[in-house]
């Protein structure tokens, strides 16, 4: 039976005039609010600026080694940053499933890969956000050092430090981002983010014939060099072995998954 | 317009839908009937691309959902409404569907006018909501974008007696405006007073699907006797096939006058003597749904039959 001849003139019209699909840009604005417009998602945010300012504050009291420099600042602030980010990453695609809201997302928009590549950039724009945070948390630090201690204030960051912080950032939380592909379930993505990493670079560290694994598949160690803005030629491969194994490994598995799974 | 063509999904050995067709017509509301477990909610997935067939089709307006450029702007969803954020106000969980479509805050506004969650409510996150305010925060979610369509999984599910019959009044609205409904339902009940036409699924099958008129239209009359085999008899003598109902009760397939003759003739003393109910469907239904609506049947009515032979 062919629908033309059932389908009333004013239905076929309206479906012809058809408004278009939403833009990614519109995609990742509505994911970037559904990061904040929770009480979870709120007070996570809430926690990374609280932890920065904490940390930096007691590197400004207590700290032997600090020099007053905003790259020394910059470079501890982005610890909490990049510990806490990652939850926000898994949560943004977790969160869909636990709550099931994924009905919903996905029935809007049909084409799962452009919701997942909103969430990708929105979880990039995340990252970047943490990094501008951390910088305001460390100019103030910065701006207080002359005050309570006898140290001068040090404006310099390299770009080096900048680019790379700004990198390793993106890298954690997309990390996030890609246990919560895989596993779709907040707690044991959230557990198995933190528990995995530290169980591999206890296996690889205790175990000495593991050395080059370490060197080359630990992100943690191999992202080091980063914070500081020092990673070399060697360090970027090492930096890309690790990446392809922590990232784009559960990304992509993770990713062809949801795109085939049935949401219910 | 709604089509499903010879949808079929199956989940490993198990076949969930199994050649399903039917299709909706715009103007009209379409009850998808059947028991839990039936397939409904396969089916409806189906159609919304959240399940992928196995073989055969579903398509709006000719088009796979999948392929609709915005889909919430033809098509209103309302698959679960359990399933939304708890932690996300009401008016938030719209504005953030609004957004996607493409339409203003206003419309977040009628809908939650339209719904009868505008006010307070809607500022109260979802978690505090009860089923039936979650069923309306659904069903706006569903009409945001303004669509010609709406596909509706179990709807009525937690509403009150007032709720369903405002959602009816809603759903008719809709569709004498030219709009396409399609609601699922495992109670007839529900679905009946507003539905135009039926298809009843179980097990995975279509086991009955027409218009309302077709399908529920009365048919044959319901007579009991004080002597139900004298009855049985007289009728068989008469020509009048009978098939044994409830509660001792036979269906017979002839007007309740031409009945009433031939009992009077034969001197059979009745004790109850109606035009049937709708044409088996209710029956139908009863025994696809088996214990769950109804006592089944013989334990109840067999110990009425016992107490009645004494007496």
């Amino acid at each position: 039976m062919s629908s033309t001849v059932l389908t009333p003139a004013d239905d076929r019209s309206r479906f012809q005039q058809s408004p278009s699909a939403p833009s990614l840009l519109q995609l990742v604005r509505v994911e970037l609010r559904k990061s904040a417009d929770t009480r979870a998602g709120r007070w996570l945010l809430v926690a990374i600026a609280a932890a920065a300012l904490l940390v930096v504050g007691l590197q400004l009291f207590f700290d032997d080694g600090v020099d007053g420099s905003f790259a020394y600042f910059f470079t501890a602030s982005q610890f909490p940053v990049g510990l806490l980010l990652p939850v926000l990453g898994i949560l943004l695609v977790t969160s869909e499933w636990s709550q099931r809201t994924a009905m919903t997302t996905f029935a809007l928009v049909p084409r799962r890969s452009q919701v997942l590549t909103a969430k990708v950039l929105a979880a990039t724009v995340l990252a970047v956000l943490g990094v501008l945070a951390a910088a305001a948390v460390s100019a103030l630090a910065t701006a207080l050092t002359p005050v309570v201690t006898d140290l001068e204030a040090g404006w310099e960051l390299s770009g080096a430090q900048l680019a790379q912080v700004l990198l390793v950032q993106i890298v954690y939380v997309l990390v996030g981002v890609a246990f919560g592909m895989l596993l779709l379930s907040s707690p044991l993505a959230i557990v198995l983010y933190f528990l995995l990493p530290t169980v591999f670079t206890i296996l690889v560290s205790t175990v000495g014939a593991l050395d080059w694994v370490q060197n080359w598949l630990d992100l943690s160690m191999t992202t080091i060099p980063m914070y500081e803005g020092q990673l070399d030629g060697q360090g970027w491969a090492q930096v890309g072995t690790s990446v392809a194994l922590w990232l784009l490994l559960p990304l992509v598995v993770g990713w062809l998954r949801i795109q085939r799974a049935e949401i219910a | 317009m709604i089509a499903i063509e010879h949808l079929t999904k199956r989940y490993g050995t198990q076949l969930a839908v199994s050649d399903v067709s039917f299709e909706c017509a715009p103007g009209t509301v379409t009850g998808f009937l059947g028991p839990n477990g039936a397939g409904k909610s396969t089916t409806l997935r189906s159609l919304c691309g959240l399940a992928t067939p196995t073989s055969g089709a579903a398509t709006v307006a000719g088009r796979a959902y999948r392929d609709l450029p915005n889909a919430g702007r033809h098509v209103g969803v309302l698959l679960d409404a359990g399933a939304q954020h708890a932690g996300r106000t009401g008016r938030e969980s719209l504005v953030l569907s609004a957004m996607v479509l493409g339409v203003g805050r206003s419309r977040v506004d009628e809908v939650l006018e339209l719904v009868g969650l505008a006010g307070s409510p809607a500022g109260k996150r979802v978690g505090k909501y009860s089923l039936g305010m979650r069923q309306r925060l659904g069903l706006a979610t569903a009409l945001l974008g303004d669509p010609q369509v709406l596909v509706l999984d179990e709807p009525a599910n937690g509403l009150d007696p007032e709720g369903i019959f405002w959602m009816r009044g809603l759903l008719r609205g809709f569709a004498d405006r030219g709009g396409t409904v399609l609601l699922s339902s495992h109670l007839l009940h529900e679905v009946e007073a507003v539905a135009d036409q039926l298809v009843v699924i179980a097990g995975g099958r279509i086991v009955a699907q027409g218009s309302k008129a077709e399908l529920l239209t009365t048919r044959g009359t319901v007579v009991r006797a004080a002597d139900p085999t004298a009855l049985e008899q007289a009728l068989a003598a008469a020509g009048i096939p009978a098939t044994a109902g409830r509660s001792g009760a036979l269906i017979a397939d002839a007007e309740p006058e031409a009945v009433g003759r031939v009992a009077a003739a034969a001197a059979v003393v009745l004790v109850e003597l109606r035009p049937a109910d709708g044409g088996g469907l209710e029956e139908l239904f009863r025994s696809l749904t088996g214990s769950t609506d109804t006592p089944p049947a013989g334990t109840a009515p067999a110990a009425h039959q016992v107490q009645e032979a004494r007496a």
